[in-house]
Protein backbone atom coordinates (compact mmCIF):
# COMPACT_ATOMS: atom_id res chain seq x y z
CA UNK A 1 0.00 0.00 0.00
CA UNK A 2 1.12 3.60 -0.94
CA UNK A 3 2.03 6.12 1.99
CA UNK A 4 -0.89 8.37 2.92
CA UNK A 5 0.21 11.53 3.50
CA UNK A 6 -1.90 14.98 4.26
CA UNK A 7 -3.42 17.62 1.55
CA UNK A 8 -1.52 20.19 2.31
CA UNK A 9 1.98 18.19 2.93
CA UNK A 10 3.08 19.99 5.77
CA UNK A 11 2.37 23.29 4.76
CA UNK A 12 3.26 26.38 7.01
CA UNK A 13 2.96 30.09 7.57
CA UNK A 14 4.05 32.35 10.00
CA UNK A 15 2.25 35.90 10.10
CA UNK A 16 -0.35 37.13 12.63
CA UNK A 17 -0.80 33.57 14.13
CA UNK A 18 0.64 30.34 12.67
CA UNK A 19 -1.14 28.33 9.77
CA UNK A 20 -0.27 24.88 10.08
CA UNK A 21 -1.20 21.02 8.16
CA UNK A 22 -2.14 19.61 10.90
CA UNK A 23 -1.47 16.01 9.55
CA UNK A 24 -2.91 12.91 9.25
CA UNK A 25 -6.06 12.61 11.71
CA UNK A 26 -8.24 9.49 11.75
CA UNK A 27 -11.47 10.81 12.15
CA UNK A 28 -15.06 8.63 12.27
CA UNK A 29 -18.38 10.25 11.64
CA UNK A 30 -21.24 8.81 14.14
CA UNK A 31 -24.53 9.39 13.83
CA UNK A 32 -27.20 8.13 16.42
CA UNK A 33 -28.92 8.13 19.47
CA UNK A 34 -26.47 10.27 21.54
CA UNK A 35 -28.70 9.39 24.57
CA UNK A 36 -27.95 5.98 24.25
CA UNK A 37 -25.89 4.35 27.08
CA UNK A 38 -24.12 1.74 24.40
CA UNK A 39 -23.53 4.83 22.31
CA UNK A 40 -21.82 6.79 25.17
CA UNK A 41 -20.01 3.46 26.50
CA UNK A 42 -18.85 2.53 22.50
CA UNK A 43 -17.77 6.14 21.78
CA UNK A 44 -15.53 6.48 25.22
CA UNK A 45 -13.92 2.98 24.25
CA UNK A 46 -12.89 3.92 20.92
CA UNK A 47 -11.67 7.26 22.45
CA UNK A 48 -10.75 7.35 26.14
CA UNK A 49 -12.90 10.71 26.10
CA UNK A 50 -16.44 11.30 27.63
CA UNK A 51 -19.99 12.97 25.99
CA UNK A 52 -19.34 16.14 24.83
CA UNK A 53 -21.97 18.69 25.34
CA UNK A 54 -23.66 20.92 23.18
CA UNK A 55 -21.65 22.61 20.71
CA UNK A 56 -18.31 21.50 22.56
CA UNK A 57 -15.56 19.03 21.93
CA UNK A 58 -14.29 16.94 25.11
CA UNK A 59 -10.77 16.12 24.86
CA UNK A 60 -8.54 12.53 25.79
CA UNK A 61 -5.36 11.63 25.80
CA UNK A 62 -4.94 10.97 22.08
CA UNK A 63 -8.73 10.99 21.49
CA UNK A 64 -11.97 13.29 21.27
CA UNK A 65 -15.38 13.60 20.23
CA UNK A 66 -17.19 16.43 19.00
CA UNK A 67 -20.96 17.59 19.32
CA UNK A 68 -21.89 18.12 15.26
CA UNK A 69 -25.88 18.17 15.88
CA UNK A 70 -28.03 16.18 18.00
CA UNK A 71 -27.93 13.37 16.48
CA UNK A 72 -24.30 13.40 15.06
CA UNK A 73 -20.82 13.00 16.99
CA UNK A 74 -17.12 13.30 15.41
CA UNK A 75 -14.49 10.96 16.96
CA UNK A 76 -10.92 11.85 16.39
CA UNK A 77 -8.38 9.45 16.81
CA UNK A 78 -4.75 8.16 15.72
CA UNK A 79 -4.82 8.19 11.89
CA UNK A 80 -3.55 4.43 11.63
CA UNK A 81 -6.33 3.00 14.17
CA UNK A 82 -9.11 4.88 12.23
CA UNK A 83 -9.57 1.24 10.27
CA UNK A 84 -9.71 -1.10 14.13
CA UNK A 85 -11.61 1.90 15.89
CA UNK A 86 -14.26 1.49 13.46
CA UNK A 87 -14.85 -2.09 13.30
CA UNK A 88 -14.96 -2.14 17.14
CA UNK A 89 -16.90 0.74 16.99
CA UNK A 90 -19.34 -1.15 14.57
CA UNK A 91 -19.25 -4.03 16.91
CA UNK A 92 -19.97 -2.50 20.17
CA UNK A 93 -23.12 -0.78 18.28
CA UNK A 94 -24.80 -3.59 16.28
CA UNK A 95 -28.22 -3.65 17.26
CA UNK A 96 -28.05 0.09 17.74
CA UNK A 97 -29.85 2.57 15.38
CA UNK A 98 -26.57 4.16 14.22
CA UNK A 99 -24.15 4.75 11.90
CA UNK A 100 -20.17 4.86 11.64
CA UNK A 101 -18.15 5.73 8.61
CA UNK A 102 -14.01 6.45 8.53
CA UNK A 103 -13.89 10.02 6.81
CA UNK A 104 -10.48 10.02 7.85
CA UNK A 105 -9.08 11.24 3.96
CA UNK A 106 -12.03 13.19 3.08
CA UNK A 107 -10.70 15.69 5.57
CA UNK A 108 -8.04 18.47 5.71
CA UNK A 109 -6.91 19.08 9.85
CA UNK A 110 -5.07 22.51 10.18
CA UNK A 111 -3.60 24.32 13.14
CA UNK A 112 -3.89 27.56 14.06
CA UNK A 113 -2.05 29.26 16.78
CA UNK A 114 -0.30 32.39 18.16
CA UNK A 115 -1.53 35.38 19.42
CA UNK A 116 -3.19 36.67 16.71
CA UNK A 117 -5.21 33.24 16.27
CA UNK A 118 -8.57 34.31 17.07
CA UNK A 119 -8.55 37.17 15.09
CA UNK A 120 -7.14 35.46 11.99
CA UNK A 121 -10.51 32.90 12.23
CA UNK A 122 -12.51 35.97 13.08
CA UNK A 123 -11.73 37.35 9.40
CA UNK A 124 -12.94 34.17 7.67
CA UNK A 125 -15.90 32.84 10.28
CA UNK A 126 -19.13 34.77 11.32
CA UNK A 127 -18.47 33.58 14.89
CA UNK A 128 -18.17 35.77 17.67
CA UNK A 129 -14.50 34.76 18.94
CA UNK A 130 -14.55 37.46 22.10
CA UNK A 131 -12.24 35.37 24.89
CA UNK A 132 -16.19 35.99 26.89
CA UNK A 133 -18.21 34.25 23.94
CA UNK A 134 -15.52 31.29 22.84
CA UNK A 135 -13.15 29.85 24.34
CA UNK A 136 -10.87 26.00 24.84
CA UNK A 137 -13.13 23.23 24.92
CA UNK A 138 -15.77 25.01 22.59
CA UNK A 139 -16.61 23.43 18.85
CA UNK A 140 -18.53 25.30 16.13
CA UNK A 141 -19.20 24.07 13.12
CA UNK A 142 -19.86 27.14 10.79
CA UNK A 143 -18.00 28.89 7.40
CA UNK A 144 -14.84 29.30 6.46
CA UNK A 145 -15.59 32.79 3.95
CA UNK A 146 -17.13 30.27 0.67
CA UNK A 147 -16.27 26.97 2.43
CA UNK A 148 -18.20 24.95 5.46
CA UNK A 149 -15.50 24.13 8.02
CA UNK A 150 -15.47 23.20 11.78
CA UNK A 151 -13.31 24.43 14.59
CA UNK A 152 -12.25 24.10 18.23
CA UNK A 153 -10.35 25.55 20.55
CA UNK A 154 -7.32 23.92 22.30
CA UNK A 155 -6.43 24.56 26.31
CA UNK A 156 -3.34 26.36 24.86
CA UNK A 157 -5.20 28.89 22.65
CA UNK A 158 -4.62 27.69 19.41
CA UNK A 159 -7.71 26.47 16.95
CA UNK A 160 -7.61 23.10 15.54
CA UNK A 161 -9.47 23.42 12.06
CA UNK A 162 -11.26 20.63 9.77
CA UNK A 163 -12.42 20.81 6.46
CA UNK A 164 -13.28 18.80 3.78
CA UNK A 165 -10.23 17.61 1.86
CA UNK A 166 -11.16 18.89 -1.51
CA UNK A 167 -11.25 22.55 -0.38
CA UNK A 168 -8.27 22.04 2.41
CA UNK A 169 -6.00 24.18 -0.15
CA UNK A 170 -8.63 27.15 -0.54
CA UNK A 171 -8.49 27.09 3.51
CA UNK A 172 -4.87 26.99 3.87
CA UNK A 173 -4.09 30.25 1.71
CA UNK A 174 -7.71 32.10 3.51
CA UNK A 175 -5.93 31.70 6.42
CA UNK A 176 -2.51 32.98 4.93
CA UNK A 177 -4.00 36.17 3.57
CA UNK A 178 -5.98 36.93 6.95
CA UNK A 179 -2.68 36.20 8.80
CA UNK A 180 -0.70 38.15 6.84
CA UNK A 181 1.43 40.79 8.72
CA UNK A 182 0.17 44.09 7.77
CA UNK A 183 -3.44 42.96 8.19
CA UNK A 184 -3.48 43.26 11.54
CA UNK A 185 -7.56 44.83 13.16
CA UNK A 186 -6.30 44.70 16.50
CA UNK A 187 -10.04 43.58 17.68
CA UNK A 188 -9.27 41.31 20.29
CA UNK B 1 -28.37 41.00 8.83
CA UNK B 2 -30.74 38.52 10.24
CA UNK B 3 -29.85 36.72 13.22
CA UNK B 4 -31.93 33.38 13.45
CA UNK B 5 -31.45 31.25 17.04
CA UNK B 6 -31.15 27.52 15.90
CA UNK B 7 -33.03 25.68 18.01
CA UNK B 8 -31.01 22.72 18.47
CA UNK B 9 -27.40 23.85 18.81
CA UNK B 10 -28.48 27.03 20.36
CA UNK B 11 -26.18 28.90 17.84
CA UNK B 12 -27.44 32.27 17.09
CA UNK B 13 -26.56 32.15 14.04
CA UNK B 14 -26.58 35.16 11.05
CA UNK B 15 -27.68 34.94 7.52
CA UNK B 16 -24.74 33.59 5.93
CA UNK B 17 -24.68 30.45 8.16
CA UNK B 18 -28.31 29.73 6.92
CA UNK B 19 -29.99 28.42 3.90
CA UNK B 20 -33.76 30.17 3.43
CA UNK B 21 -36.42 26.85 2.63
CA UNK B 22 -39.20 29.06 2.27
CA UNK B 23 -42.58 28.80 3.43
CA UNK B 24 -43.70 27.26 6.76
CA UNK B 25 -46.72 24.89 7.46
CA UNK B 26 -47.26 23.84 4.08
CA UNK B 27 -49.96 21.08 3.80
CA UNK B 28 -48.94 18.84 0.91
CA UNK B 29 -51.81 17.51 -1.34
CA UNK B 30 -50.53 14.68 -3.54
CA UNK B 31 -52.75 11.70 -5.13
CA UNK B 32 -55.95 11.86 -4.78
CA UNK B 33 -56.56 15.74 -3.97
CA UNK B 34 -58.02 17.92 -6.76
CA UNK B 35 -55.97 19.94 -9.27
CA UNK B 36 -57.15 22.84 -7.14
CA UNK B 37 -55.20 21.60 -4.47
CA UNK B 38 -52.53 20.33 -5.50
CA UNK B 39 -52.20 23.98 -7.77
CA UNK B 40 -52.71 25.82 -5.02
CA UNK B 41 -50.07 23.56 -2.90
CA UNK B 42 -47.75 24.18 -5.70
CA UNK B 43 -47.84 27.44 -6.11
CA UNK B 44 -49.77 29.74 -4.38
CA UNK B 45 -47.75 31.26 -1.00
CA UNK B 46 -47.95 33.69 1.61
CA UNK B 47 -46.74 37.55 1.01
CA UNK B 48 -47.36 39.09 3.76
CA UNK B 49 -45.94 42.50 4.86
CA UNK B 50 -45.86 41.82 8.87
CA UNK B 51 -45.81 38.41 10.51
CA UNK B 52 -44.51 35.36 8.74
CA UNK B 53 -43.59 31.56 9.04
CA UNK B 54 -40.52 30.34 7.35
CA UNK B 55 -37.95 27.03 7.45
CA UNK B 56 -34.54 27.62 7.33
CA UNK B 57 -31.75 25.61 7.70
CA UNK B 58 -28.72 25.35 9.94
CA UNK B 59 -26.67 24.63 6.62
CA UNK B 60 -23.46 25.62 7.63
CA UNK B 61 -23.38 24.58 11.03
CA UNK B 62 -25.61 21.49 12.39
CA UNK B 63 -27.32 20.93 9.51
CA UNK B 64 -31.32 20.98 10.88
CA UNK B 65 -34.22 22.18 9.71
CA UNK B 66 -35.90 24.94 11.98
CA UNK B 67 -38.85 27.44 11.58
CA UNK B 68 -38.52 31.04 12.61
CA UNK B 69 -41.32 33.31 13.17
CA UNK B 70 -40.55 36.87 11.81
CA UNK B 71 -41.85 40.52 10.95
CA UNK B 72 -41.28 40.88 7.01
CA UNK B 73 -41.44 44.70 7.12
CA UNK B 74 -39.00 44.76 10.60
CA UNK B 75 -36.95 42.31 10.27
CA UNK B 76 -37.74 41.40 14.01
CA UNK B 77 -37.30 38.04 15.20
CA UNK B 78 -40.15 36.44 17.44
CA UNK B 79 -38.80 33.12 17.74
CA UNK B 80 -37.38 29.94 16.27
CA UNK B 81 -38.86 26.26 16.89
CA UNK B 82 -38.15 22.72 16.12
CA UNK B 83 -39.28 21.46 12.33
CA UNK B 84 -40.87 18.45 13.98
CA UNK B 85 -44.40 20.14 14.03
CA UNK B 86 -47.53 21.39 11.80
CA UNK B 87 -47.95 24.52 13.86
CA UNK B 88 -46.61 27.13 15.40
CA UNK B 89 -45.65 26.33 19.43
CA UNK B 90 -48.36 28.35 21.33
CA UNK B 91 -44.92 29.97 23.24
CA UNK B 92 -44.25 31.68 19.82
CA UNK B 93 -48.20 32.50 19.61
CA UNK B 94 -48.01 34.30 22.07
CA UNK B 95 -44.98 36.51 21.71
CA UNK B 96 -46.12 37.33 18.47
CA UNK B 97 -49.74 38.61 20.05
CA UNK B 98 -47.54 40.88 22.32
CA UNK B 99 -45.82 42.32 19.83
CA UNK B 100 -48.70 42.30 16.82
CA UNK B 101 -52.22 42.22 18.52
CA UNK B 102 -54.83 40.58 16.11
CA UNK B 103 -52.33 39.20 13.59
CA UNK B 104 -53.46 36.68 11.03
CA UNK B 105 -50.87 34.33 8.96
CA UNK B 106 -53.29 31.42 7.19
CA UNK B 107 -55.14 29.42 9.69
CA UNK B 108 -53.37 30.89 12.76
CA UNK B 109 -53.98 34.15 13.89
CA UNK B 110 -54.29 36.20 17.39
CA UNK B 111 -55.19 33.83 20.36
CA UNK B 112 -56.92 31.08 18.78
CA UNK B 113 -57.06 29.30 15.52
CA UNK B 114 -59.79 30.35 13.02
CA UNK B 115 -61.31 28.06 10.42
CA UNK B 116 -60.75 30.23 7.80
CA UNK B 117 -57.99 27.71 6.61
ZN1 LIG C 1 -27.88 24.48 14.52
Amino acid sequence: MSKAVSELNGARYAGLAEVADAGLRGMITLRGDLDSAVLKSAVQAATGAGMPGIGRISVAADGAVAWMSPDELLLLVPYEEAGAKLAALQAALAGEHALAVNVSDARTYLRLSGEGAREVLAKVSPVDLDPAAFGPGQFRRSRLAQVAGAFWMEEDGSFGIICFRSVGEYVFKLLKTAAHPQSKVGVY
Amino acid sequence: MLILECPYCGVKAEETELAAGGEAHLKRYGPGSSDDEFHDYLFMRENPKGVHFERWRHANGCGKWFHAARCTMTLEVFGTYPAQTTEPPQEICDKITAKRPGWSWREFSDGRKSSAA
